[in-house]
C-alpha cells in the first residue's frame, strides 16, 4: 500500500508555545485512520499544516505524494476537510454553501449523491447562515464533503453537535467512502466513533506521537483484568510479571496483568483450579485515559498550545 | 439560532410578574458594557465634541467682526441649496454660528454613536448566541436592553456636558441648549435602534436599517429647510435633527422643543420594550427569508463579489446622491465664500489657486477621494473578517489559491474606489451642471492616493493579521488632516505626509502625471509586498 499522508518529526511554534515536536504520522492509502489526543495536543496544528494552512518550522510532510505547502491547490482538489467548527456566511443558503464548495474542488458535484446525503442528514438546504444550529453547521460541511469525489477526507472532530442518530448516518457515510477505495484522517474524542470505524490509530500528546498501530496492536500494550474463584488457594501469583493491583480474598481473585503476560497468569489460576472467570479486555477508554492522564503530569504545560 | 423556553414549573409564570426582578443585573450588564466600550465611546464622544468645540476658534479667525457675522448670515439664510445643507441660521454670534455650522452634523455623529452601541449590547449579542449564556445567570428579562440604552445615555449625556461645558464661554445657556439637543437626538437614535433591533435576525442589517431611517431624518430637515428659512416646515418638523435648530441655541433658546427629545424617547422605549417583550430570545419579527435549496456560485470571486456587492452598492449611490448635492452647492458656496479673504485662502489650500467655483470643486474632490479610501479600507479588510471568523479556511482547503481568495476582495476594492469616485464625480457634475470632463478627470485623479492607502491595507493585512486594524489609522489621520488641516494652519510639510497632498489640484490646476505615476506605482508595490507576505504567512482562526 502507499501512503496518503506522511509526516516525520514536524516541529511547530506559536511564539513559545511548541504545538508540534517531533511529530510522526503515517497514514496508509485506503485507510480510516483514527487520530487522538486530549485537547491541546496537536491534533488540528498538524492538520493545519497538512492542508497548508501553516507552514512547518521544520520536518517533512507528504500529502497525496506532495508537500502541502508548496503543493497546496493541486493537493485540495483531491481533499475535502470538515472542520471542528463550521461557520458560514449570513447570507448564503446551506445548499449555495454545499455547491459553491463542490465547484471549488473542480466540478459540479453529483446531483443524486447530494441529494441523498440532504436527505440522510435531514439537511434544510435553503435555511441561510446564522439560522443553522451548530450541527446543522456540521452537517452542512459533511454533506459538502461527503458528496465531492475525492481521494482523501480530513475530518477534525466532524460530529460536535451531532445528534447520535445522526453520527449514526456519519459513521455510514464513513464506511462508504472507505468500500469506495477513499482514505480518512479522522481526529475525534467520541471513542466508540473511533473503534468502530478505525484501522488504525495514532494518538499524539504534548505534539508528539506516542502510539500508533492497529487497535488490537495496542490492546497488546495495556492490561486485561481478570477476576476469578479458585478451587484452592492462588499460589504465587503476585511474583508472576506483569501482575498489578492484585487483590486475594479467600479463594477469589482480582488483578490486573499486562496483556502480553496473559498466558502465565492462566496457568497459575488453572494450577489451582478455576471455578469461575471473568476477563474483560481493556476498554478503549482505558486505553486512552492512561496516555491522556500520562500527558497531563508529563506535560502540563502544553495544555492551551494551539491558537484559538 | 432558535431557542424556545418551555416553561416547567406547574404554576405558569407570567412575563410581566416580578416587576424589579426584570431588571435583575442591569448595574453589572451596564458595567460590563461600558468596560466592553472603553475605547469606541471615548474616542467617539471626544472626536465629535471637539469638532464642535473647534469652530468657534477657526470662526472668529474667517470672520473676525460683528459685521461680517451679520453679512454672512444675510446671505446664508437666502441660499436654499445652503439651508438644505447645513439648516437655517438663526444668528450671527460666534455661538449661534457654531451651532448652524456643525450642530446637525455632530448630532448625527451621536446618533450614529448610539445605535451602534445599543444594536451591539442587544442584537449582535443575540445573533452571536452570547445573550443565551448572559440570559441564564441571574439577569432579568428586560436587563439587556435596559443596560443597552443605558450606556447609549452614558454616552450621550457625557457628549452634551463637554459640548455644554466647552462652549460656555461664548453663552452658557446656548451652550447647555446645543449640548442637549446634540444628546437628544442621540438618546432618540438610542432607542429607535432599540426597536429596529427587534425586527431582524441580523445585527448588521438592524444597523442599516436605522442608518437608513437616520438618513431620512436628514433628508426631511434638509427638504424642510430647503423650503423654509426659519425651520417652521412640517418636513423639519418631523425629523429629529429638525428638533434640534427649533431649540435655536443662541438665539432665543426654546426650551420646551427639547420636551420631544424627552417624549420621542420614552415612548420609543416603552415600544422596544413591549416588542421584546413579545418575543424569544433569538427570535425576530421579521424572520430571515429562505435561501435557494442549490447555488450558482462557482469561484471565490464570485463568492467574494457576493459577499462585498451590497456594500459596493451603497457606497456608488451615497457617493453619487452627495455628488449631485455638492455639485448643486457649488455655485452658491462659491459665492459666499468668494467674499471672504481668509475662507478664500482656506479653500484655495484645499482646491487650488484657480478660480473660486474651481477650487470649491476640487476641495469636494478631495473629500470624495478621501472618504474613498474609508471605502478601499473597508474593503480589503473584508479578507481579515473573514478569516478572524474561521470562514477563510475552510475556503482555502478547496482548490483556492490564496491569491486567487484575495484577488476576488482586491479587484472588488480598488476597481470599486475607481467606480465610486466615478460615480462622485458623475454627480458633482450634474449637480453643478457644467464641465463633465474636468470635474471627472478631477474625481479619477484621487484614485492612485486611494489606492496607496488601500495598497497599505493590503501590506498590513499581509504581514499580519493584527496590524490590519493599523489601515483604519493611516485613512482616518489622512482625512481628518485633508479636512481640517488646511484651515489649522498645518504646515505643508505635514499635509504632505497624506498621498492626497501630492495630487494636481483639479479642476483649474495643472495637470502633473509626475506624482500620479509615482502614487500608483506605489500602490501596485504595497499590495504586490502585502501579497507576497500574505502567501507566506500562517493563516489565523
Amino acid at each position: 500500500m502507499t501512503k496518503a499522508i506522511t509526516v516525520s518529526g514536524l516541529h511547530k511554534s506559536f511564539g513559545k508555545t511548541h504545538a508540534l515536536d517531533g511529530l510522526d504520522l503515517a497514514v496508509e492509502t485506503g485507510e480510516v485512520h483514527g487520530f487522538l489526543g486530549p485537547n491541546g495536543a496537536g491534533k488540528s496544528t498538524t492538520i493545519r499544516v497538512l492542508l497548508g494552512l501553516l507552514r512547518a518550522d521544520s520536518g517533512a510532510a507528504q500529502i497525496l505524494g506532495r508537500d502541502p505547502w508548496a503543493d497546496a491547490v493541486e493537493v485540495h482538489r483531491r481533499i475535502a476537510y470538515v472542520p471542528g467548527d463550521v461557520t458560514l456566511w449570513r447570507n448564503l443558503s446551506g445548499g449555495e454553501v454545499i455547491d459553491l464548495y463542490g465547484r471549488l474542488r473542480g466540478g459540479a458535484l453529483d446531483k443524486s449523491r447530494r441529494a441523498d446525503l440532504i436527505d440522510r442528514f435531514e439537511l434544510d438546504p435553503t435555511k441561510k447562515g446564522r439560522t443553522y444550529s451548530k450541527g446543522n453547521r456540521q452537517k452542512v460541511a459533511l454533506v459538502a464533503a461527503f458528496a465531492s469525489d475525492v481521494d482523501l477526507l480530513i475530518l477534525d472532530e466532524p460530529t460536535s453537535g451531532l445528534d447520535p442518530l445522526m453520527e449514526e448516518v456519519f459513521q455510514r457515510c464513513v464506511e462508504e467512502a472507505r468500500d469506495r477505495g477513499r482514505t480518512v484522517l479522522l481526529s475525534s474524542h467520541i471513542l466508540s466513533e473511533v473503534e468502530e470505524l478505525c484501522d488504525r490509530v495514532s494518538i499524539i500528546r504534548g505534539g508528539r506521537t506516542v502510539e500508533t498501530g492497529s487497535l488490537s496492536d495496542l490492546r497488546h500494550l495495556t492490561r486485561t483484568s481478570i477476576t476469578a474463584e479458585l478451587a484452592g488457594e492462588p499460589n504465587g501469583l503476585a511474583r508472576l510479571p506483569g501482575v498489578h493491583d492484585i487483590d486475594v480474598q479467600g479463594r477469589r481473585v482480582q488483578l490486573q496483568v499486562d496483556s502480553d503476560k496473559l498466558d502465565a497468569v492462566l496457568r497459575s489460576l488453572t494450577e489451582s483450579g478455576v471455578r469461575s472467570l471473568r476477563s474483560t479486555p481493556p476498554t478503549l477508554e482505558e486505553l486512552f485515559l492512561r496516555h491522556y492522564q500520562d500527558d497531563a503530569q508529563a506535560d502540563a504545560p502544553a495544555e492551551g498550545a494551539l491558537p484559538r | 439560532m432558535t431557542a424556545t423556553t418551555t416553561p416547567t414549573s406547574p404554576t405558569p409564570f407570567s412575563v410581566r410578574s416580578g416587576g424589579a426582578r426584570q431588571l435583575a443585573g442591569t448595574g453589572t450588564l451596564l458595567r460590563f458594557n461600558l468596560r466592553r466600550d472603553r475605547v469606541m465611546i471615548p474616542v467617539w464622544v471626544a472626536v465629535t465634541a471637539l469638532l464642535v468645540l473647534s469652530l468657534p476658534g477657526s470662526l472668529e479667525s474667517v470672520y473676525s467682526s460683528p459685521a461680517e457675522r451679520a453679512d454672512l448670515a444675510r446671505q446664508l439664510l437666502t441660499n436654499s441649496s445652503l439651508r438644505a445643507t447645513y439648516g437655517p441660521v438663526f444668528s450671527d454670534s460666534i455661538g449661534g454660528l457654531t451651532a448652524w455650522r456643525i450642530g446637525g452634523y455632530a448630532a448625527i455623529l451621536a446618533a450614529i454613536m448610539s445605535l451602534l452601541v445599543v444594536v451591539r449590547h442587544t442584537r449582535d449579542e443575540e445573533e452571536s448566541g452570547r445573550q443565551e449564556l448572559i440570559s441564564s445567570a441571574m439577569v432579568g428579562r428586560r436587563a439587556p436592553l435596559t443596560a443597552a440604552l443605558l450606556t447609549a445615555l452614558v454616552a450621550n449625556t457625557a457628549l452634551a456636558l463637554l459640548i455644554a461645558g466647552g462652549l460656555a464661554g461664548r453663552g452658557a445657556s446656548g451652550a447647555l441648549a446645543l449640548g442637549l439637543g446634540i444628546g437628544g437626538v442621540g438618546t432618540a437614535f438610542a432607542t429607535l435602534a432599540a426597536i429596529v433591533a427587534q425586527f431582524t435576525e441580523s445585527a448588521r442589517l438592524a444597523k442599516g436599517l436605522t442608518g437608513g431611517l437616520l438618513g431620512a431624518a436628514f433628508v426631511l430637515r434638509a427638504t424642510g429647510d430647503s423650503a423654509t428659512n426659519d425651520a417652521s416646515s412640517p418636513l423639519t418638523w418631523a425629523s429629529p435633527i429638525g428638533w434640534l435648530e427649533n431649540v435655536r441655541p443662541y438665539a432665543d433658546e426654546r426650551w420646551w422643543v427639547l420636551g420631544l427629545f424627552v417624549a420621542a424617547t420614552a415612548l420609543q422605549g416603552w415600544l422596544a420594550y413591549e416588542l421584546a417583550g413579545r418575543r424569544d430570545v433569538g427570535m425576530s419579527f421579521l424572520p430571515t427569508r429562505p435561501g435557494p435549496a442549490t447555488g450558482r456560485l462557482a469561484t471565490a470571486g464570485a463568492l467574494a463579489w457576493r459577499l462585498q456587492r451590497g456594500a459596493v452598492l451603497g457606497w456608488s449611490l451615497g457617493f453619487f446622491a452627495a455628488g449631485v448635492a455638492f455639485g448643486g452647492l457649488t455655485k452658491g458656496a462659491a459665492d459666499l465664500v468668494g467674499d471672504n479673504a481668509r475662507t478664500r485662502e482656506i479653500i484655495e489650500r484645499m482646491g487650488g489657486q484657480s478660480g473660486i467655483e474651481d477650487a470649491f470643486l476640487a476641495a469636494m474632490a478631495g473629500m470624495f477621494g478621501m472618504t474613498a479610501a474609508l471605502y478601499v479600507v473597508s474593503s480589503v479588510l473584508r479578507l481579515h473578517a473573514e478569516e478572524t471568523s474561521g470562514r477563510a479556511e475552510p475556503l482555502l482547503t478547496n482548490a483556492v489559491g490564496r491569491l486567487r481568495w484575495a484577488g476576488g476582495h482586491l479587484v472588488i476594492a480598488f476597481g470599486g474606489a475607481v467606480l465610486i469616485l466615478l460615480l462622485s464625480g458623475l454627480g458633482l457634475a450634474l449637480g453643478y451642471g457644467k464641465e463633465l470632463g474636468p470635474v471627472l478627470g478631477a474625481s479619477l485623479v484621487q484614485v492612485p492616493a486611494v489606492w496607496v492607502l488601500g495598497g497599505l491595507a493590503v501590506l498590513l493585512y499581509g504581514s499580519s493579521p493584527r496590524l490590519a486594524v493599523g489601515a483604519w489609522g493611516v485613512a482616518g489621520a489622512a482625512l481628518l488632516l485633508g479636512w481640517i488641516g488646511p484651515a489649522l494652519d498645518v504646515p505643508q510639510g505635514v499635509l504632505d505626509l497624506s498621498p492626497f497632498g501630492h495630487l494636481p489640484k483639479l479642476p483649474g490646476g495643472e495637470m502633473s502625471w509626475g506624482p500620479v505615476m509615482v502614487l500608483a506605482s506605489v500602490a501596485v508595490g504595497l499590495v504586490a509586498a502585502g501579497l507576497l507576505a500574505l502567501r507566506r504567512r500562517d493563516m489565523t482562526t
